[in-house]
């Protein structure tokens, strides 16, 4: 067993009106590990959350803390905090009392609880607002009190539920980089709950990626992005193109109307897979008869790169390419084996190029296109 | 504001001026006028001088003839005084009445708004019930239930207790009125705890809070207008109530709104006597709703300070 293993949770089950939100939820927390929970919304990610919280009992499966089970432990007696999703501030204290919260119950004596106040303050770069009201604050403000209040009782984790889902895209790109060294700074260990692909990459150790009650994956953000383990996971992070193919024999796979090498293996003969391909591995070459061609779609500029639609065989790809090929020209695609992604057949049909990197500021979660 | 919208404002600038203003001013007026007897020259005539003049009359045999004259006079006001302890039971019935309400609405409110929301509504409209019933009606079942012969004496009878003097107390009357409005303290508590955010709430526990710390420290300051206003909604009809009072309390129990009522309709009419304590009671319920809004702002900036 891993002896800096922090929590754990075994197969978790969890209903909700005769909804089965959780279906066997099995998952380990280390000690100063930064994990992200991630899936479109009613995955269960944040009911995941909330049972570690002790906000909700699990129906079935235990909860343990350092070899503790916790199922029955209430909210105030965890070595955990939580930071709520719309932030939760006491809107009748102002900002020294909503950080000093946790402190004066905890019977802190007045000069200890001031200097641990300004430095979690100073941590959060709100020095100096002490007495404001917290309703006198901006979101990435209230965003910052959120957390020093959670920080100041020590918690061995620290709980964040879609915390950013509320701030423009400028101030989450900020405040992402800003909780990472947070975490590192303290050195303690950070359950991170969000629905944005792009914010689970850029700050976790470890990514959870679920759907549907169920663990899809769980990995460093490169083994999620690079080897995904299904369609839904490689669809879900970052775009990609999932086409349907039949697996010839290991290393040799036939899609798009044609076969190309690839390096995946242990199909069974002639099995049905998902091709996954990600938009940025594919070459557009002028079209011959060497390469497989399409016909250009669509074109549109997304600032780094164009993305290009392209019809090519009964399949349509998306592409992403530096150079823009005109609307109705024929194209070339070309692949190396190691950009092909070979999967067990799943659920997974649509590729999903409508979904924007960012949804609008409400937070509100990506719905899947399934 | 555009120029049409003005004229949105008329008709309740209207109706607050004919039925709010007008009146106000007509309490005013009664309130410190008298009015006095003169003689047919006008002359204010003293009550000796009144002796003498219908003496005089009776001797001649002649019809004595007056005339009447309106007087400004603070008289009325200072009268008040000699029932500064019928204003004073009213005060204290009804504070009495306020706290108990508040005691039993605040608990009853806090786990209303914390109901599954179907639920909520069915138990608001339990709470609201007895108010759709007529006030009267409701009354006088008190009285049948008080009575000495009343149905809880007969319960009692049935083991050998009793029968308890329970009609024409003083509690007899508190009970009316906490009875009568308890809904005007849960309803307004009710309304503002339903609006204190689940998560503000779990973020108290997060933080260390257990159940009473809870209540104590989230949901009692973050309640507090609805506390205001419910002992408003509570204290205002209670200290001035003359219905609860004459049926459960028998007339021995006599409040501030009994003896209004006598000087409008009953037999010490004195229409101005009654302006005058109905002007006491007002400036009394002002300077009270003051303080009690006056506690509910310093609890919300107390701790912006």
């Amino acid at each position: 067993m891993d002896k800096n293993k922090i929590i754990e949770l075994k197969n978790i089950e969890m209903e909700f009106d005769g909804e089965r939100v959780l279906k066997g939820i099995n998952l380990d927390i280390h000690d100063k590990e930064f994990v992200t929970l991630l899936g479109p919304s009613g995955c269960g990610k944040t009911t995941t959350l909330r049972i570690v919280g002790g906000f909700v009992t699990p129906d079935k499966g235990d909860v343990f803390f350092g070899g503790k089970r916790v199922n029955d432990v209430p909210p105030y007696k965890r070595p955990v905090n939580t930071v709520f999703q719309k932030y939760a501030l006491f809107p009748h204290l102002n900002v020294y009392e909503n950080v000093a919260f946790g402190l004066r119950l905890k019977k802190v004596s007045e000069p200890e609880i001031a200097r641990r106040v300004g430095e979690m303050l100073e941590l959060v770069d709100l020095k100096g607002y002490d007495k404001r009201g917290v309703n006198q604050l901006s979101g990435g403000q209230q965003q910052r009190i959120a957390i020093a209040r959670a920080l100041i009782n020590n918690p061995k984790v620290l709980l964040l539920d879609e915390p950013l889902g509320a701030l423009d895209l400028k101030l989450r790109k900020e405040m992402q980089i800003e909780l990472k060294k947070i975490q590192q700074r303290m050195e303690i260990t950070f359950i991170y709950v969000t629905h944005d692909q792009e914010e689970a990459l850029t700050m976790s150790d470890t990514v959870v990626v679920m759907k549907d009650g169920t663990i899809q994956q769980i990995g460093t953000p490169q083994d999620i992005y690079n080897e995904p383990t299904n369609a839904f996971v490689a669809d879900f992070i970052g775009e990609s193109n999932i086409l349907p193919g039949i697996m010839h024999r290991d290393r040799l796979v036939e899609f798009a109307g044609n076969n190309f090498e690839c390096v995946d293996g242990g199909f069974d003969p002639m099995e049905p897979v998902d091709v996954v391909i990600r938009p940025e591995d594919i070459k557009l070459v002028p079209a011959s008869d060497e390469v497989l061609n399409g016909v250009v779609e669509n074109v549109q500029f997304k600032g780094v790169h164009y993305e290009i639609i392209v019809k090519a065989y009964s399949d349509t790809w998306v592409i992403h390419s530096t150079k823009a090929p005109e609307v109705g020209s024929v194209v070339g695609i070309t692949l190396t084996p190691e950009d092909i992604h070979i999967m067990k057949k799943s659920d997974v049909k649509k590729v999903n190029y409508f979904k924007s990197d960012y949804d609008d500021a409400e937070g509100s979660d990506i719905e899947q296109q399934i | 504001m555009n120029s049409k919208s003005k004229y949105v404002a008329v008709p309740y600038l209207a109706w607050m001026v004919i039925f709010i203003v007008v009146p106000l001013a007509l309490i005013g007026v009664f309130a410190f006028t008298t009015t006095v007897t003169c003689d047919m020259e006008g002359n204010m005539l003293t009550d000796e001088e009144i002796a003498e003049y219908e003496a005089y009359c009776e001797e001649e045999g002649i019809e004595p003839e007056y005339t009447e004259r309106t007087i400004f006079t603070v008289q009325n006001i200072l009268d008040v005084s000699k029932y500064s302890s019928v204003l004073i039971n009213s005060a204290w019935l009804a504070l009495i009445a306020t706290v108990i309400c508040l005691v039993i609405a605040y608990p009853l409110a806090y786990m209303i708004s914390r109901m599954f929301y179907s639920r909520q509504k069915l138990a608001l409209m339990l709470v609201m019930l007895p108010m759709w019933m007529n006030f009267l009606l409701r009354t006088y079942a008190w009285m049948t239930l008080l009575e000495k012969n009343g149905l809880i004496n007969k319960f009692f009878g049935l083991f050998g207790i009793g029968p308890f003097d329970m009609i024409n107390t003083q509690g007899a009357v508190v009970l009316g009125m906490v009875y009568n409005y308890l809904p005007f303290m849960i309803l307004p508590l009710y309304s503002v705890m339903t609006k204190i955010d689940d998560r503000t709430i779990e973020a108290a526990q997060d933080l260390g809070a257990n159940g009473l710390q809870v209540i104590w420290r989230v949901v009692v300051p973050l309640s507090m207008p609805g506390v205001a206003t419910g002992i408003t909604q509570v204290f205002v009809p209670s200290v001035s109530t003359f219905i609860i009072s004459r049926m459960l309390g028998g007339g021995t129990n006599m409040l501030i709104g009994d003896l209004i009522d006598l000087q409008f309709l009953g037999n010490a009419y004195n229409p101005n006597l009654g302006a005058a304590i109905s002007l006491v009671l007002m400036v009394f319920i002002f300077l009270c709703m003051s303080i009690t809004n006056q506690l509910d702002n310093e609890d919300m900036e107390g701790v912006l300070l």
